[in-house]
């Protein structure tokens, strides 16, 4: 067995972290849609809309039922074939589409619980002062629901953030991408995706650190 | 806070599971009035004060407060928000907003309901509560609150409302005996302003000194009503004699 490479993981280590922005901004875009639409999907379960309960059912169901690299090809290769005015989608946006799409369906059925958590009591002392259904979702249930939900998030962000190496199978060139192409000229295919594995494990050991510091920023109001 | 109209409560009526609750209730309260209800475990005194404020929705019956009249046949959305609007209710476990502080539960009300502006529902708020007695607590959260400190600011959010009726559901009952005290004085300023007043309590010594009038509750009827006199010295009923005999006991 040879020795790993070191003094070319350390030249590599800048050329790979020159893709982290990609990566977090493919992940917290995602992110960020993936938290509006899974509260309205959670919303929407907690209140059952007729009809409309259905379709969400049906969407959480596909989306947690098959997986993440197959909605993603269905999205890159599936989408121009049925719109045929998507004559082509780039693989940033069908895989921002699919992590979305992904992810919301899984912290949905989070926010979902954790809005059921919420007591009984908040609910009457809204309506008690004859604040409408939305106000109270928006100002009382959704905030209280958010701190329990938030530990769960969080790490269905990092699950997200590691999901976007999946991205290298719809052609994007991201810290993935660019380490297989350094690698095709080096050889050096172990030294390579360490890199990778290494800056993906100082993201998410920082989300980690993270974490901590939003609890506690949520429990403020619960302390005693 | 001095109402000015009364409240006219015809047949108002509410089954659970079949099982009659709320049998038919006719109440008229003047404005001012204070008045006390009293009864045994599960005769449906909560059920009552929750159906005057649309918690529970009654199966039939009108109520009247003011100008607004609901009628629990045809009751549209708007008019159980008004019902609301004119009505206070105090919890027995305070159900204060866990994510607000002291004065953000008082203020909540006049933000989104009444839609003052900020600056105008900041000293709304920060008179009343000055009138619980908390305006130390402004910025605390429930959580850090005192069982009694955490009720006087739920009979603070519902005295903003200004509204014409404050229905109290055994507002002590869930206190350390220590702190039922500073509740109850709470509520009589609130009484001594002349604001009606429903309250649903097993403290027979403050419903005798601050009641006008006393309903005694039974199987979702109103059984006997009258003055404090009456009904402490006079009791008709032979329930609410047992009832009686049963607290002094
Ligand atoms: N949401 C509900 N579902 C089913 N039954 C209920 C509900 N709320 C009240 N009840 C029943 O209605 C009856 C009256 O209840 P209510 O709470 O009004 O009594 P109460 O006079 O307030 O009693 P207490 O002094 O114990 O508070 C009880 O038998 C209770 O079990
Ligand atoms: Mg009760």
């Amino acid at each position: 067995m040879q020795g790993l490479d070191i003094g070319y993981m350390v030249g590599l280590m800048p050329v790979i972290l020159s893709y982290v922005p990609l990566t977090l901004a493919m992940a917290s875009v995602a992110m960020v849609c993936a938290l509006v639409l899974s509260a309205l999907l959670a919303v929407e379960r907690v209140v059952r809309v007729p009809i409309l309960d259905w379709l969400v059912i049906v969407f959480i169901s596909f989306f947690r039922g098959t997986p993440l690299l197959v909605q993603l090809f269905l999205f890159y290769y599936g989408l121009p074939q049925v719109l045929s005015v998507l004559t082509r989608i780039d693989g940033v946006t069908a895989a921002i589409l699919g992590l979305m799409l992904h992810f919301a369906a899984y912290m949905a059925e989070s926010i979902r619980a954790a809005i059921i958590s919420v007591d009984r009591s908040q609910w009457e002392a809204g309506q008690s002062i004859g604040m409408t259904q939305w106000q109270l979702m928006q100002r009382i249930i959704l905030p209280q629901a958010a701190r329990v939900a938030a530990p769960t998030l969080v790490n269905y962000f990092i699950d997200m953030l590691k999901a976007t190496s999946l991205a290298f199978t719809l052609g994007v060139t991201e810290m993935m991408g660019a380490a297989q192409k350094e690698a095709a000229g080096s050889f050096l295919y172990f030294e390579a995706f360490l890199v990778v594995a290494v800056i993906y494990w100082g993201m998410v050991e920082a989300l980690n650190q993270g974490q901590k510091v939003l609890e506690s920023y949520l429990d403020k109001a619960y302390a005693r | 806070m001095t109402s000015t109209t009364g409240i006219s409560i015809r047949g108002l009526t509410k089954t659970f599971g079949g099982k009659p609750v709320l049998d038919g209730i006719d109440l008229d309260i003047a404005a001012g009035e204070r008045v006390v209800i009293i009864g045994p475990s599960g005769t449906g005194k909560s059920t009552l004060l929750r159906c005057l404020n649309y918690l529970d929705r009654p199966d039939a019956g009108l109520i009247s407060i003011g100008d607004l009249s609901v009628d629990a046949a045809h009751a549209r959305n708007s008019d159980i928000l008004g019902l609301r609007r004119r009505t206070g209710f105090v919890f027995q476990n305070y159900a204060l907003f866990a994510n607000k502080t002291a004065i953000e539960n008082i203020m909540e009300a006049l933000i989104t309901v009444q839609r003052l502006p900020k600056s105008e529902a900041v000293a709304r708020a920060k008179a009343v509560l000055a009138e619980t007695g908390l305006a130390d607590k402004a910025d605390s959260y429930p959580a850090a609150l005192s069982g009694g400190q955490q009720q006087r600011v739920g009979i603070g959010r519902a005295m903003a409302l200004g509204a014409e009726l404050m229905l109290f559901d055994e507002p002590t009952s869930a206190l350390d005996p220590e702190l039922v005290g500073e509740v109850l004085d709470l509520m009589r300023r609130v009484a001594e302003q002349r604001q009606t007043i429903l309250i649903v309590t097993h403290e027979m010594q403050f419903a005798r000194e601050i009641a006008d009038r006393i309903l005694f509750m039974h199987g979702g009827k109103i059984v006997e009503q009258g003055t404090p006199a009456q009904i402490f010295e006079a009791p008709q009923d032979v329930r609410l004699r047992r009832f009686l005999a049963r607290i002094d006991g």
